[in-house]
């Protein structure tokens, strides 16, 4: 192991070792904890100027409550659900089927396939902005949850499918030629033997598009507007020019925004990193 | 008794049974093929002959724009007889300070990952809080730092107060220094993202040759340089991947924190191209998409290099 466990160390060393450990997180998180910081202090300490000293009075469920109870707040959220989990299903059983073709035959084109896909991901967004709004417009899907979920399927698809195809190659191929030996259907193979044996790809792609996604806010922008169908990482600019300057307010709103993801990441962690890090180790 | 079952089955084995192998893969490949072609493929290729184009984004373009080759970029670059588009300038540049800064989130994550890969008592929990940055969205972020970087009251305005140092207009409102501002902002979560894969790489280490190693007598910065790094490499190149592409897509951050503020100085290619075409200033379709094509090419250089190493890798794999 590197660097050398610090087991193995003298006793200063691990008693500064465990010392220096919370300093650095809270450094390290030194903003968030601002913020979280604000969101329980009354607004009066912002009109005195109090921004980072002891909050005069504690107005958590205040604060709170007002995000929930008096903004378009929820309604947000609610978008944002919406628009997240269809795109986590359609991007899934896609990439899954995409994943199976690439990962289990051979046929020309295959690696041309799988190249444009992993090239496709990379592009910026930007060259795809005024044609997709365009296509969406033509639609009749502008500004509905249904024109970017569409949209989000599609990019999505791409990086999903890299990762399907290359858990399904590192599955063992006898398996699914023992199965092809005894006549069994080729879509029954990829229903009852890969399938199956997918889920932790499943789960690790489910949870990381679902972050993908719900953090989405370019392609928020530039195909919906207003609360009817905006997610909430568009509709917390709407919040903030509603609460200019309302720095409490903002900022409770900020972290109602950023939970869903961070609770999803803290249960589902193993999948998230495995996700993550695909390809990282050989 | 499985010869006459088979014998049975073969005059009505049809077409598709025949050729099951040879059709299944296009079957299962369709609908994924088909999205990303209409929404992904399709539109590279529009925004190139858009690029071609003066159209306000109103009506159809073959009728209310005009054709006007490659006058767009012209203007851009400032190529014949035009007068080079000074915004483009500024935000060319500013992509390059993103690529090059952002870079540092590599070194930045191995140098946590190292402090971090111990096993003392509830290290995960750090471990997983030092990873948090990188889950939040990039619009909370943007505004987390917006406000750390408030003029007078914002903490690292006091911070500086303590070493008596002072940024005229806070840091998002000074010209200078506001796009490295945005930049320290970005560097956050990518840091936690590299720290992530260089925790997973180091724990893939091969324990052996570390031993070994350290028979010989390495040690430290030498122990890390000669052998443990060649390790990571698969874990550097997917930092190098990711990093490279966030600088590139640093839109999210630009949007939120300053608008391309303070007089357009913090302005980078994937905001221009927005502000050209969907903000109130813009409706210039054919120009924002001229410059979306040159941040494409920036990328495709990228790109290539990425699937050329990726090629490499699957010819040794086949």
């Amino acid at each position: 192991m590197f660097p050398t466990p610090v087991q193995k160390s003298s006793r200063a060393v691990q008693i500064s070792y465990q010392t220096l450990l919370p300093f650095a997180l809270i450094l390290w998180l030194l903003p968030l904890i601002a913020v979280m910081i604000f969101s329980i202090k009354p607004d009066v300490d912002f009109t005195n100027g109090n921004y980072w000293g002891m909050p005069s009075s504690f107005e958590l469920f205040n604060n709170y409550g007002r995000v929930f109870f008096e903004s378009d707040m929820p309604r947000y959220l609610l978008n944002s659900v919406m628009i997240t989990v269809p795109t986590v299903i359609g991007t899934v059983a896609l990439a899954c089927m995409t994943g199976f073709a690439l990962g289990v035959y051979k046929f020309k084109g295959n690696l041309l396939i799988f190249f444009m896909f992993i090239a496709g991901n990379f592009v910026p967004f930007q060259i795809l902005m005024v044609p997709v709004r365009d296509l969406t417009v033509d639609m009749g899907l502008y500004n509905t949850k249904t024109g970017l979920v569409l949209f989000h399927i599609a990019f999505q698809t791409g990086f999903a499918t890299l990762f399907m195809r290359n858990f399904i190659r590192a599955l063992p191929f006898p398996l699914i030629e023992a199965a092809r030996v005894e006549g069994v259907a080729e879509w029954r193979i990829f229903l009852y033997v890969v399938l199956p044996l997918m889920k932790p790809a499943i789960a690790a792609m489910a949870v990381l598009i679902f972050t993908f996604i719900w953090n989405d806010y370019f392609w928020a922008v530039v195909l919906t507007q207003g609360p009817e169908s905006q997610p909430v990482t568009a509709g917390i600019t709407s919040f903030n020019a509603q609460y200019r300057a309302a720095y409490h307010l903002m900022s409770a709103g900020s972290i109602v925004a950023a939970l869903p993801p961070v609770a999803m990441f803290f249960l589902m962690q193993k999948h998230f990193i495995a996700g993550l890090t695909l390809g990282a180790v050989k | 008794m499985s010869t006459s079952s088979d014998s049975a089955a073969l005059p009505t084995r049809g077409w598709y049974k025949r050729n099951e192998i040879a059709i299944t893969p296009w079957l299962f490949l369709a609908p994924g093929v088909l999205f990303f072609f209409i929404y992904v493929i399709a539109p590279i290729y529009q925004s190139f002959s858009l690029s071609l184009y003066d159209w306000n984004g109103l009506g159809d373009i073959e009728t209310n724009g005009t054709y006007v080759g490659m006058e767009n970029y012209n203007k851009l670059f400032g190529l014949n007889g035009e007068r080079a588009d000074r915004n483009f300038n500024i935000s060319l540049w500013n992509n390059l300070k993103w690529l090059l800064l952002y870079l540092l989130a590599i070194p930045g994550g191995l140098f946590i990952a190292l402090f971090l890969n111990q096993t003392v008592r509830g290290i995960r929990i750090y471990k997983s809080l030092f990873f948090f940055p990188f889950v939040i969205s990039q619009v909370v972020v943007g505004l987390v730092f917006s406000w750390f970087y408030l003029p007078n009251d914002g903490l690292f305005s006091i911070m500086l107060g303590w070493f008596g140092l002072e940024i005229r207009g806070g840091v998002l409102g000074n010209p200078t220094a506001a796009t490295y501002g945005i930049i320290a902002a970005g560097l956050w979560p990518q840091t936690a993202y590299c720290m992530i894969l260089y925790l997973t790489g180091l724990n893939a280490v091969d324990p052996e040759q570390v031993e070994a190693a350290r028979l010989d007598g390495a040690k430290g910065r030498k122990m890390l340089w000669y052998v443990i790094i060649p390790q990571l490499k698969p874990a550097t190149f997917i930092a190098f991947v990711v990093t490279i592409i966030g600088a590139l897509r640093s839109f999210d951050l630009v949007s939120i924190m300053t608008g391309g503020g303070p007089f357009g100085s913090t302005r980078v290619l994937s905001f221009y191209v927005f502000e050209k075409s969907l903000s109130e200033r813009g409706l210039q379709y054919g120009y924002a998409a001229a410059i979306a094509v040159v941040l494409f090419l920036i990328m495709l250089v990228f790109i290539s290099y990425f699937l050329w190493s990726m090629y490499q890798d699957e010819k040794e794999a086949r």
